[in-house]
């Protein structure tokens, strides 16, 4: 009885959250003032609450089984949302992937050596302060110069690498925090066995960090799944849910739902992301449970 | 503060769900490999069946030129007759194997081609000029768009007809270069930028149907249909044409020239290079041709290409567009002097909201030329394709609620 109820709950309130957030949307919109609240004459600071600026929440639903368009052989906006979904998740992926990769190395490089970390840690850091519309452009000009072996860099290459460049900071600065995380005494013992580096790295270091590196590495799929789709307005690539969004602002006069479906989209690829990066954390909780002390 | 590292118990298990999660990482990593062959980020026209055979055939024999066109924007029938063209495979008949590249957010067109990344671009003549005197060597080679299609709409309650009137008011302007006709048409009319509230608009005219903006910009081929297609809460039925005031910069002397085909300054004293415009431009003006004449079709084909407009939208499009280029002076893509003049005159006098003007000094002679597109005129005329389009008529098109 218990254990069901346990098993249960999380998921009753998981669902009872959204209901609630749902219903607050549809009260507001049925008994909030029509023209939104203003602070003074020109400061909006609750929504309008007409069907133009808040579509029905069983409106936005209902799009999703509509057609896209009303061409012949139009999927409707669930299946063009779950296409465009996949195609980003997959660049999210890919770039999550060369981020933690790069994440975890730099992590190394500076847990080894203290002149890498005062060397490296301010450019990680930093490269976080570059706006990512900058860089954009900059990485699909720079991707579009570069022939890797006979193959041709493209647009989903850029991307990528831009989803990487987001997914990477928490990983690294994670993983460093994570490896330097075992207490002195501990490595004091490793250093008294007189076992080497590489072996402390591997039976200290390493499972130490693992309470530090899950969280790190959820963000850092959050982080790639916004890079993926911000970097996907940014350089214009068509096929994935940023495009999307652009695409469907357009109607957001005449079909006030139809903005909301890849929003929503995106808000369902960021869960699954974040919800595999868990199923990692489930592979590594024994590391998790006698690691986390701090 | 105990910590313990067991290399015993729950190995075999953990090895397991690392396994399970290894193999789910690898599974979406395949996936999206598999991705990677269909897709690229270059638009795949659908062509019909001869052409895509034909085209096949010529790149097997090695006898097509590879061409990248960069565009202003993302697919969308504005860029109709580049689609057309290479849907028709006008542009195989001239031994170009044309890539379209569309565009993005944060993608400048000029300066993608000016970096030699591209092999021509289309852009607004005022955005490129700017670009033109930091130092940027391309050269307008086809005006596409004889008629600037940028208006400033209201309701009619609000009683703008006139850019006078804009005093006052809340005035709309997307910036980044699409604000100049606005400002230069308030100029003339000696309304300062101190007159009005200038609002940020967005994609959508949403803040213009809620009264945000007064008086929103819109492109006829677009903003100005996303209006038509909603629904007006008074009556029920969607706005129409006369619950709006259109000023229409064309009429008050203040419009700019836009989309036209800009190549490389110092590429087109290589023959090659410039043959291959000349090419360029022929098949492109025979594309716009092809939309002039099947409105329909082109439409079909923007649209199989990605774009992801409703279908009565970007027949409107398709149709308005048409309107800009049809019928024309000169034939299409002649870059008109006067309207040149103005465009640069406009670009050399109107200050914006800092102070700033486009460009502080005429623009180089390179600026410009109508040295390829008059050979392109001539051999399209020798093919019997008609430039000009004297009787051509717009058809009528009806939106649809959502533009669906």
């Amino acid at each position: 009885m218990t254990t069901t109820w346990t098993r249960i709950r999380p998921v009753l309130l998981g669902a009872l959250g959204v209901g609630l957030v749902v219903a607050v949307w549809d009260l507001y919109k049925a008994f909030g003032p029509e023209e939104g609240v203003r602070l003074g004459e020109r400061t909006l600071i609750l929504p309008r609450t007409t069907d133009l600026a808040m579509p029905h929440s069983w409106e936005m639903v209902q799009r999703f089984g509509e057609p896209v368009t009303s061409l012949a052989g139009s999927p409707t906006a669930f299946e063009a949302v779950w296409d465009a979904g996949l195609f980003s998740l997959g660049l999210a992926t890919r770039g999550w992937v060369i981020g933690v990769v790069i994440g975890l190395l730099l992590a190394l490089v500076m847990c080894r050596f203290r002149i890498a970390e005062s060397a490296i840690l301010p450019w990680v850091v930093l490269s976080q302060t570059v706006p990512l519309i900058a860089i954009a452009p900059l990485v699909r000009r720079w991707g579009s110069q570069i022939d890797l072996f006979g193959h041709v860099w493209t647009s989903e290459d850029s991307v990528a690498v831009i989803a990487a460049y987001l997914a990477f900071f928490p990983v690294a600065v994670g993983a460093l925090r994570g490896l330097k995380s075992p207490a002195r005494t501990h490595l004091d013992l490793m250093h008294a066995y007189g076992v080497g580096w590489w072996r402390t790295l591997l039976v200290l270091r390493l499972p130490a960090s693992v309470p530090f590196l899950l969280p790190a590495l959820r963000l850092g799929a959050a982080s790639a799944v916004v890079g993926a789709v911000v970097a996907e307005v940014s350089i214009g690539l068509k096929g994935g849910l940023g495009r999307m969004v652009i695409d469907y602002a357009q109607s957001a006069s005449g079909d006030p739902a139809k903005p909301w479906a890849p929003i929503f989209g995106a808000v369902a690829i960021g869960l699954v992301a974040a919800g595999a990066v868990g199923l990692i954390g489930l592979a590594l909780r024994p590391f998790r449970v006698t690691g986390a002390f701090r | 503060m105990k910590m313990s590292i067991h290399r015993s118990r729950g190995s075999a298990r953990r090895t397991a769900r690392l396994g399970a999660a290894l193999a789910l990482a690898g599974a979406v990593l395949a996936a999206c490999g598999d991705d990677d062959g269909g897709s690229s980020s270059n638009v795949d026209v659908k062509a019909d069946e001869d052409c895509a055979a034909r085209t096949q055939e010529a790149r097997d024999a090695g006898e097509l030129t590879e061409v990248k066109l960069q565009l202003q924007w993302v697919s969308q029938a504005q860029f109709a007759g580049y689609y057309a063209a290479v849907a028709k495979c006008y542009y195989v008949d001239e031994g170009l194997d044309v890539t379209i590249v569309e565009g993005g957010v944060d993608i400048v067109p000029q300066d993608v081609l000016a970096a030699g990344d591209v092999d021509y671009a289309i852009s607004w003549v005022p955005k490129v000029l700017g670009s033109i005197e930091q130092g940027a060597r391309i050269t307008n080679v086809a005006q596409i768009y004889e008629r600037s299609a940028t208006t400033q709409i209201s309701f009619k309650d609000k009683g703008i007809t006139e850019p006078a009137d804009l005093a006052g008011k809340n005035v709309g302007s997307w910036g980044y270069g699409n604000e100049w006709e606005l400002f230069a048409g308030m100029q003339d009319a000696d309304v300062t930028l101190d007159d009005i509230t200038l609002v940020q608009q967005a994609f959508d005219m949403n803040a213009f149907l809620a009264g945000d903006i007064d008086a929103a910009q819109a492109m006829t081929y677009n903003e100005y249909a996303q209006v038509l297609e909603t629904v007006n809460p008074e009556t029920g039925e969607l706005y129409t044409a006369d619950d709006l005031n259109v000023i229409d910069w064309i009429e008050t002397g203040s419009a700019m020239l836009q989309d036209a085909i800009w190549a490389q300054t110092e590429k087109l004293s290589d023959t090659a290079y410039a043959d291959q415009t000349v090419a360029f431009i022929k098949a492109s003006i025979e594309g716009w041709a092809f939309v002039r004449d099947n409105p329909e079709e082109a439409a079909q084909i923007v649209t199989d290409s990605g774009s992801q407009l409703g279908a009565s939208h970007q027949l409107w499009m398709t149709n308005e567009v048409n309107k800009l280029l049809w019928p024309s002076t000169n034939g299409v893509g002649t870059i008109d002097e006067a309207a040149w003049k103005q465009t640069v005159d406009i670009a050399l006098g109107t200050q914006n909201e800092t102070g700033a003007t486009i460009i502080s000094k005429a623009p180089p002679e390179t600026a410009y030329t109508n040295e390829y597109v008059e050979k392109a005129l001539a051999a399209l005329e020798e093919d019997g394709v008609d430039t000009i389009g004297a009787d051509y008529t717009p058809i009528e098109v009806t939106l649809a609620e959502g533009g669906k």
